[in-house]
């Protein structure tokens, strides 16, 4: 580490590596999501739209929605962990604009919600922590909430297959 | 006043069950078309389309479009089951992803109530292309059933 590097220069490494993770996925810009960082710590949000309801007489955010979000926050977070070393050491610099610079991300083998009160037609937030991360597989954890952080209106757990060679 | 005969609520059912189904706002943003909607389960069809793309390298279809289709689909059994719910929730959802979908080609999911009870459906479903051979991904979930 280097304490005198510059704050600019640190800052748009890391806010660049993350733009590179998010912004070259079609889905995730669909639905809107996007990532706020503090740090190494990652919050995905998700704008509310009317396009996400899946019930509209409640109205309620649609249970496919909530999996996708929580789906990408972790996807995001693994990756995100995974190369934080090397893009702090200057090893690789991922660039939205160099398909080649992207790394390869994680597969999901498999992933399970928790639906524990509906999704109301406001912005979610979404934080996921790497439980267990080996050189194939990974366990992953998830928390959504709404209007209250201690409030949860879903969770989850997924395992992930390690991209290999990178 | 006589009661409709059986015939004649399994219709009216289906027809409300598939009511429920098409006008979810993001069922119809996804692009999904609903096949089969009956007492054995019900059967939803998801093009593939560059915007759904979750890894631009190889244009394979992002999780989570799966998830919201194994969602609405395993829903949508549980609306047309006998039991005739109103309404319906998802309690939770795990779904094994077994390969990635052929990018451009549709996905078929299908789902059916493998046990119910008065407040919970137990559901499972599987998703295919045009590989028949080799599902993309299943599903189980537990629903509730609003009376």
């Amino acid at each position: 580490m280097d304490r005198n590097e510059p704050l600019a220069a640190i800052k748009s490494r890391r806010d660049n590596a993350l733009n590179a993770l998010v912004s070259g996925v079609p889905y995730i810009r669909w639905l809107g999501i996007r990532f706020d960082r503090r740090g190494d710590e990652l919050t995905a949000v998700l704008p509310f739209d009317q396009k996400l309801i899946g019930n509209p007489m409640l109205p309620a955010i649609h249970g496919g929605v909530t999996a996708a979000f929580l789906e990408v926050a972790a996807i995001v977070e693994l990756t995100w962990t995974a190369i934080w070393e090397d893009m702090e050491q200057g090893r690789i610099a991922p660039d939205a604009a160099v398909p080649d610079s992207l790394p390869r991300l994680p597969k999901t083998i498999d992933f399970t919600v928790d639906y524990l009160r509906s999704g109301l037609p406001r912005d979610a937030y979404a934080r996921a922590k790497v439980v267990r991360s080996g050189r194939r597989y990974a366990s992953v954890q998830v928390e959504a909430w709404q209007d209250h952080r201690q409030k949860l209106f879903a969770q989850a757990t997924g395992h992930f297959l390690m991209p290999q060679n990178g | 006043m006589t009661d409709p005969i059986p015939e004649e609520q399994t219709e009216q059912r289906q027809r409300i069950a598939r009511q429920f189904i098409e006008v979810i706002p993001h069922a119809r943003a996804l692009g999904m078309s609903f096949g089969e909607l009956s007492e054995q389960g019900a059967e939803i069809w998801l093009p593939w389309r560059e915007d759904l793309v979750g890894d631009p390298r190889s244009g394979v279809i992002h999780g989570g479009v799966i998830s919201a289709l194994m969602d609405t689909c395993c829903g949508a059994a549980v609306m047309v089951h006998p039991t005739g719910a109103r309404s319906t929730a998802t309690i939770d959802l795990r779904i094994d992803y077994m390969r990635a979908a052929t990018p451009g080609q549709t996905i078929r999911a299908k789902a059916s109530c493998y046990h119910i009870t008065r407040s919970v459906a137990f559901v499972r479903a599987v998703a295919m292309d045009d590989d028949d051979s080799r599902p993309v991904a299943s599903a189980t979930g537990a629903f509730t059933i609003e009376r």
